[in-house]
């Protein structure tokens, strides 16, 4: 059986695309055998940045609705070894998607894969209800800006009482907090929530945070997910993050600003990547 | 003093009144609201509703000239129903 991972988050922009592609990537440099489907049916991004767009023949809602094989419309990274996207659809709306038709797909893949990442679409309608409804673990994205953690904590809720775990009483989702654009010097200065503020008022177990890094900009532009930047902070960082879930202990980096650089290492150092 | 508070005040902004701090103690008045009424009604509409009407069955009360203030806090919060009620000179319906 195959676990079924949400990443979510209410707010949009905050980096669930981002999160899921790099995570979906990690766990198959690990050799677990991982797909990930995006859910935002309408505004598709992930097979941009999974960097396959232009391989994009079938969607989700082809799948769902009959006109394609799930195995069609499956794409198989050419990088990475057991990584699959299944890409939404661009044209449809997302009353396209069905409880029943979502369901289908995740029995079917549970029997191929190891695990099947969600990527949830902003907000609390129905295509991030049915990207959170089968979760077996959720990984809430949150930004250090009240916005995003008030959503996050909306979403905390939502997984409560709205998943299929919740619905018929069994052990609640597994939640893992993933704090993503920190910057420590920012909180340093008082400027930006800390990391332990963030955590006090969500409540839950922290998996990563990924530093603010030109990186991610990079690998978006580029359709590489930022993991395979094994140099960037940002892909260190989400490297931890999937070693943790595997059970892994990593001490968290990225959380303190770096000291300031002396003389030389202004002359020679450059940007941080 | 005032020149010392030059060389105070990046330290003391980065300390408790930090702008970061504004915003976890703003977060975490609402989030506490916002849990208790996942799981219960909120019911301050309705009894500010049952409040006006109960009003109304005294003097007669125009729904315009009903004020609701409502100001949730960490440990209180206070619901402020101001009904202007009209003078002797005004016409009963």
């Amino acid at each position: 059986m195959a676990q079924v991972i949400v990443v979510t988050s209410g707010k949009g922009g905050v980096g669930k695309t981002t999160s899921s592609a790099a995570f979906a990537t990690g766990l198959a440099q690990r050799g677990k055998k991982t797909v990930v489907i995006d859910f935002d049916v309408g505004l598709r991004n992930l097979d941009l940045i999974m960097g396959v767009e232009r391989r994009v023949v079938f969607d989700i809602v082809n799948v769902i609705q009959g006109e394609a094989k799930l195995n069609q419309a499956l794409i198989r990274d050419k990088r990475v070894d057991g990584l699959c996207i299944l890409p939404a659809s661009q044209t449809r709306d997302k009353d396209a998607l069905t409880r029943e038709g979502v369901q289908g797909i995740i029995e079917e893949l549970s029997k191929e894969f190891d695990y099947i990442l969600c990527d949830s679409p902003a907000g609390i309608e129905k295509g991030a209800l049915l990207a959170l409804y089968f979760a077996d673990a959720a990984v809430v994205v949150t930004n250090p800006e009240v916005s995003s953690v008030r959503d996050s904590d909306r979403i905390l809720g939502v997984l409560q009482s709205k998943s299929k775990r919740a619905e018929e009483g069994k052990e609640p989702v597994k939640q893992h907090l993933l704090l993503t654009r920190y910057d420590p010097a920012r909180v340093e200065r008082g400027e930006m929530l800390k990391l332990d503020d963030v955590l006090e008022i969500l409540a839950i177990p922290l998996l990563g945070v990924i530093p603010e890094s030109e990186s991610v900009l990079k690998a978006s532009n580029s359709g590489n997910p930022v993991i395979l930047d094994s140099e960037s902070p940002a892909g260190q960082a989400y490297a931890d993050a999937v070693a943790r879930f595997l059970g892994e202990e990593k001490p968290h980096r990225f959380i303190e600003a770096e000291k300031k650089k002396g003389f030389f290492g202004r002359l020679f150092g450059g940007r941080a990547a | 003093m005032s020149w010392l508070n030059f060389f105070r005040t990046r330290r003391d902004e980065a300390a408790a009144g930090s702008n970061a701090n504004l915003a976890k103690d703003r977060l975490q008045v609402i989030i506490s609201h916002e849990r208790v009424s996942r799981t219960r009604e909120d019911f301050l509409p309705k009894m500010q509703q049952e409040l006006v009407a109960v009003v109304t069955r005294y003097v007669a009360v125009d729904p315009d000239k009903v004020q609701v203030n409502l100001e949730r806090g960490a440990d209180l919060s206070t619901l402020a129903i101001e009904i202007e009620l009209p003078g002797p000179k005004g016409k009963l319906t």
